[in-house]
């Protein structure tokens, strides 16, 4: 196709003199829409070339992941896969809920209350992606004794990002608050993530 | 100098292939060439009478057959042969909905592991999963099948020649040897384990009849399941394992293939444009 | 580039003036396919073949390199990833099958193109150059070419693998372990499928340097033609663009109609059903043959099975590379002082009556079983294949009395009827 994409830019040349005005004109017409058509057809061919990168067909169909959280006891957290990227689920504690609750919302750097980061009726569970929104390390504090940070929540060791109890971030470079997913509840102890 | 060694090189490989040639032919002409049984008697593949829907540049897949293919699959086909390259979540293509296909998917066992204990165990297979194989691995599978291996039917249509015709013809081909070749080729009555089709290549296959009487499947749509009827709707829906795309295949070409004509007649007079200035001076001379 | 009359690249504004002094590139391009190459005005469409070999060997490139975005070189998994890119990747299919049916047409051009030159002596001087560096372009390919057939590790390309380095195996002292060099294992294994990838990857490349040799090398002379009289005047030349690229244009559409007919409709047809059939090492398909544009040297190959002096595998395996080396030695073979087919009766004759059919049936038994009569037949058509390229191109070349040529390209078109000029019965030109 490249080869004929030259015509058009000097169709001038070879008309000139040859034939009246009129020829000219439908001598450029010809010419331009035969090169159209070959950059039409080039255009349609980057669809294919551009799609192929996207996600494909099987890596679609992992992104939602169903998760059972009957075991999971008050305190506990699960650390699961979502997309191969780890998600937190965490029951929070009475405690935990009401350190979340004291601070003042319009102090944070993204402000948000545990409400608006919960479902209604499952306020104790707390599910965020394990995804530290600075750079994309795995904060700690999902497991048992490790280091939950200055606020009790999760702790990024990458680059020292604090996040509190409702997973909202409080000290450190991180820009906002850990992700909450799009998630829902299908029976009291069933979690669709995706 | 070149030319004169070229010339003795070249009589040199004419002398050798011809020398080659003449004991083939002397051996060609002196001994006779055996007639093999396989020879004889193999037939050529051939669909059903009335084709299939995916057939021809316009063809498309008919749903309720590829339906009615994959419950013949799962009834009869799946006891002995995998299908690997076949994920439960493609079959959302053949018109299930997401629940349904989420359903089905649990309707199979795939092999997993405890997620307490990490032991081996069979769990419900999720739409993600791709069919289970029949058997733990290859030695289970020829214990199991007097030595032959089930093939893989996920690309069947694709690894034989005549692919859909050949897996009905295969299907509906199993008859008794006949007697001319028995008397012909004593050496190739099917041994024990063995049954003669004349559309296998070796005319002597370690496959059973696997279908062998009208109405071995229940079609939940009603179709009355001859076994003519399950043998084209199963090679329907192998057609659809071996290569979904099949369609949209078709589909996109037809457009492609205009696009092409048309660009390619603006070419030509393009081309006819710029070389009209060269061409006329033939008349001026 | 050398005729006096092509026209000087002036830049036509100031940012290509800039790269014109830094970097000449718009100027190396306008003088090799633009208008500042001059090109003989009589090319028949024979001539397009050489630009659709450019545009396949881009195609090949392009998806490949898309394939191997998906890919994995690893027998556990090398198969089902070509299964994924068919059935799971977005247009995965449609990659697949264009880079598959794309190396098909890459060869049916490519013979065309050396059919072509061929017939109108196109590697007689000054050219032998451009004809050396396209003979090592056509090993490059059929080297890409089988090393790609093994990459999706079915049984044709695991067979073919054995078969192919089975071939060194004849070398005498050296072939055993050479050939267990070549796969760095005793038989076809992740080892050489790793290493075919590779090279698979890397050789296209190879052969886009080369490419880029070959057209430099034709701008040196210049275009030949279908009458094989030199250019003159400016009277025998128009402008490659936008006179060829034009005509390119339009046979590029034409290519493509065939080409996509193929890619979707026919997708396997030029394939074989085995290599859908997973690399199984211990069992062996009951017909195995190469993909269909290694035919003709694979019925070179099977042509010898009499043990004389050497073992009859040596033999096949000599001649079947002699059978390609020989085209290293056209312009030295053929001493003929007139280039075209069209004005050599004895050559024309020998061309189309000998080496066309014989090629044809090389083409035919290659691809059929080794069973009689095609081994008979084959044997017949290699020795003539040797003998036309050894024997008879040398003799008739210098016993041979050409047709008077016209004194131009311009009098051959100009100057009497066109079709005495370019058809097939061509009587002497000159009126």
């Amino acid at each position: 196709m490249a080869s004929t994409t030259g015509i058009a830019d000097t169709t001038p040349d070879v008309t000139e003199g040859v034939e009246g005005e009129d020829g000219v004109r439908r001598r450029d017409f010809i010419n331009i829409a035969a090169v159209s058509a070959a950059g039409v057809g080039g255009l349609a061919v980057l669809l294919p070339l551009v799609s192929q990168m996207a996600p494909s067909k099987d890596v679609l169909a992992e992104s939602t992941t169903e998760l059972d959280i009957s075991s999971l006891d008050v305190g506990q957290s699960i650390k699961a896969v979502f997309r191969k990227q780890p998600i937190f689920v965490r029951r929070l504690t009475p405690a935990e809920i009401e350190a979340a609750n004291a601070v003042n919302t319009s102090s944070l750097r993204d402000p948000q209350t545990l409400e608006e980061r919960t479902k209604p009726g499952h306020e104790s569970v707390l599910v965020v992606m394990g995804v530290c929104t600075h750079l994309g390390c795995v904060p700690l504090g999902a497991q048992e004794g490790e280091n939950k940070g200055e606020f009790g929540g999760y702790f990024c060791p990458c680059h020292g990002s604090h996040y509190d109890t409702a997973a909202r971030i409080r000290k450190g470079p991180a820009p906002s608050n850990l992700v909450v997913p799009d998630y829902e509840f299908t029976s009291d102890t069933t979690l669709v993530i995706g | 100098m070149i030319r004169l060694v070229g010339i003795l090189v070249g009589l040199g490989f004419t002398f050798v292939v011809l020398l080659a040639f003449v004991t083939g032919a002397y051996t060609a002409a002196t001994e006779e060439v055996a007639e093999t049984a396989e020879h004889a008697f193999h037939e050529e593949a051939h669909g059903p009478e009335a084709g299939y829907s995916f057939d021809g540049v316009f063809g498309t897949w008919n749903y309720a057959q590829l339906q009615r293919g994959y419950q013949v699959y799962k009834e009869v086909c799946s006891a002995c042969h995998s299908l690997k390259f076949v994920a439960f979540r493609d079959l959302a293509q053949l018109g299930y909905s997401e629940a349904q296909v989420k359903a089905e998917a649990a309707t199979w066992q795939v092999p997993g592991i405890n997620p307490d204990t990490g032991e081996n165990e069979m769990r419900q297979a999720l739409p993600t999963d791709y069919f289970p194989s029949p058997y733990p691995n290859a030695v289970a599978a020829a214990a199991a099948n007097n030595n032959a291996i089930p093939p893989d039917l996920s690309l069947m249509t694709k690894a034989r020649h005549h692919g859909s015709n050949y897996v009905y013809s295969l299907l509906t081909g199993y008859q008794q040897p006949p007697e001319r070749m028995l008397e012909d080729f004593p050496d190739a009555a099917p041994g024990t384990g063995l049954y003669y089709n004349p559309y296998f290549a070796n005319l002597n296959l370690a496959m059973a009849p696997p279908l062998t009487s009208d109405g071995q499947v229940t079609y939940a749509d009603g179709t009355d399941a001859t076994i003519s009827q399950m043998s084209q709707d199963v090679a329907a829906f192998l057609t659809w394992t071996a290569e979904p795309a099949l369609i949209k295949r078709k589909q996109t070409g037809l457009p492609v293939l205009g696009f092409l004509l048309f660009a390619t007649i603006l070419a030509w007079f393009a081309k006819k444009q710029v070389w009209a200035d060269v061409k006329p001076k033939r008349r001026k001379d | 580039m050398s005729f006096p009359w092509a026209k000087e690249y002036t830049p036509q504004n100031g940012v290509m003036k800039f790269f014109d002094e830094k970097l000449p590139l718009p100027r190396f391009i306008y003088n090799a396919v633009g208008a500042g190459y001059p090109v003989p005005r009589n090319l028949s469409y024979f001539w397009n073949f050489g630009v659709l070999a450019g545009f396949f060997l881009v195609l090949q490139i392009v998806t490949g390199v898309v394939l191997a975005m998906h890919y994995a070189a690893n027998t556990q998994v090398a198969f089902a990833t070509v299964e994924h890119i068919a059935r799971d990747v977005n247009w995965g299919w449609l990659m697949r099958y264009t880079h598959a049916n794309g190396a098909s047409f890459f060869f049916v051009v490519i013979y065309i193109h050396i059919f072509r030159g061929l017939f109108y002596a196109s590697y007689k001087p000054p050219r032998e150059m451009i004809w050396l560096i396209g003979v090592v372009i056509f090993l490059l390919m059929m080297a890409t070419a089988f090393m790609g057939y093994v990459l999706p590790w079915g049984q044709m390309s695991f067979w073919g693998a054995q078969v192919i380095t089975g071939l060194f195996e004849a070398i005498p002292l050296v072939g055993p372990p050479l050939k267990t060099w070549l796969l760095g294992g005793f038989a076809p294994d992740n080892a050489a499928l790793n290493r075919f990838f590779s090279l698979h990857f890397l050789l296209p490349f190879v052969i886009a340097g080369a490419v880029i040799l070959h057209i430099w090398a034709l701008h040196i002379p210049g275009s030949s033609n279908p009458t094989g009289v030199e250019v003159k005047t400016e009277s025998d030349t128009v402008p490659f663009h936008p006179y060829y690229t034009a005509k390119d244009g339009f046979g590029l559409g034409v290519a493509l109609i065939v080409f996509m007919t193929f890619v979707f409709f026919l997708p396997n047809t030029l394939g074989h059903p085995d290599n859908y059939i997973e690399a199984n090492p211990l069992s062996t398909p009951a017909h195995i043959v190469p993909e269909w544009y290694f035919y003709p040297f694979y019925a070179i190959l099977r042509a010898f099975t009499f043990d004389f002096i050497l073992p009859a595998k040596l033999w096949g395996v000599l001649a079947m590379f002699s059978a390609i080396l020989v085209w290293f030695f056209l312009p030295w073979l053929d001493k003929g002082p007139v280039r075209s087919g069209h004005y050599r009766p004895l050559f024309r004759k020998f061309f189309w009556f000998g080496l066309i059919p014989v090629m044809a049936v090389l083409f035919y038994c290659g691809g059929a079983p080794a069973e009689e009569p095609y081994v008979m037949i084959s044997q017949i058509a290699t020795a003539y294949y040797f003998l036309h390229f050894l024997v008879i191109l040398p003799i008739i070349s210098s016993i041979e009395r050409p047709d008077p040529l016209p004194f131009s390209i311009t009098e051959a078109v100009l100057g009497s009827d066109k079709k005495a000029v370019l058809g097939e019965n061509a009587e002497p030109v000159a009126t």
